[in-house]
């Protein structure tokens, strides 16, 4: 089974690198752009019975710093 | 005879130089520990988490750091009240373990910053900070890319109101939120700072502004 995790700045935290990204979009020619934010996607292939409790722990533990960033978890 | 251990794990670069320093300035009986220790060396004085690449700063720079073996026993001494310096990546390992708040983000202007900068010292009154005068110009290198330092602003409020913020850039260098470059945790036996004073400890470096630091931790311990 698969589980993919989302992990995102949270609102109001400056995201240097999605402003260079956005940067470079606009030095290709494409416009109408408004912002751009940085995350990552963390692919987890597991048994069926890893509970949510545990993808969340992990999350918390170590997948996200719960300072500056968010989680959303998928599963397939 | 002080004893102090600097912590090395995979991907450390400054581990001798951390050594080195502690060596020199206040002649402890230094020891370098791999990260895959679950026990520290007994009767430590200071424990030195130093600058450096750990893991390749993978998933955020010190995360994987933060959750070595060894870790585990530096915060059980952290809360013995055991003094514990982060530089660098020592200072990202440190808010990553949870030992001290807030987090260290890519730096603003994207780029990697090495160079020397001025420093204010903003509380000379911790172990630390006591070789220095509040208020002092020092300074001392940085090089690193994630030295953003983050936190929500009450936490920031706290922060300044219990002089936990240690020093504070003279100069934009990173981002910085209110420009701290340093902190401690809440009991002042945790000092994390992102300039590298291990690196300014004799004139033949461009300065010794560094070594005021080891010099007056050794006052505070002895």
């Amino acid at each position: 089974m698969k589980t993919r995790i989302f992990v995102t700045l949270k609102n109001g935290v400056l995201d240097p690198q999605g402003k260079a990204i956005h940067h470079a979009i606009e030095g290709l020619g494409f416009s109408g752009v408004h912002d751009v934010r940085a995350g990552r996607l963390i692919e987890i292939e597991h048994e069926p019975g890893l509970s949510k409790a545990d993808l969340e722990s992990m999350c918390t533990k170590l997948l996200a710093n719960m300072v500056i960033e968010n989680f959303e978890i998928e599963q397939a | 005879m002080m004893r102090a251990a600097v912590i090395q794990f995979p991907g450390s670069n400054c581990d001798r130089d951390m050594a080195v320093a502690i060596r020199d300035i206040t002649g402890a009986d230094t020891s370098i520990v791999w990260h895959r220790e679950s026990a520290l060396p007994t009767g430590l004085d200071l424990i030195a988490i130093p600058g450096g690449f750990s893991y390749g700063d993978y998933l955020r720079s010190g995360a994987m750091a933060a959750r070595s073996p060894v870790m585990q026993a530096v915060i059980a001494a952290a809360g013995r009240g055991v003094p514990v310096l982060g530089v660098c990546n020592g200072f990202q390992i440190l808010t990553e373990a949870g030992l001290l708040p807030g987090a260290l983000m890519r730096n603003a202007g994207i780029r990697f910053v090495c160079r020397t900068v001025g420093l204010t010292v903003e509380n000379s009154q911790s172990m630390f900070t006591s070789g220095y005068a509040a208020g002092e110009k020092i300074h001392i290198p940085v090089a690193h890319h994630d030295g953003n330092f983050f936190a929500d602003d009450a936490t920031l409020d706290r922060l300044e109101g219990e002089g936990r913020v240690a020093f504070r850039y003279a100069e934009p260098v990173n981002g910085s939120a209110r420009n701290i470059a340093g902190v401690f945790n809440d009991a002042g036996n945790v000092l994390g700072m992102m300039p590298h004073p291990e690196r300014m400890i004799e004139a033949m470096q461009g300065g010794s502004d560094g070594r005021r630091l080891f010099e007056g931790l050794i006052r505070e311990i002895a």
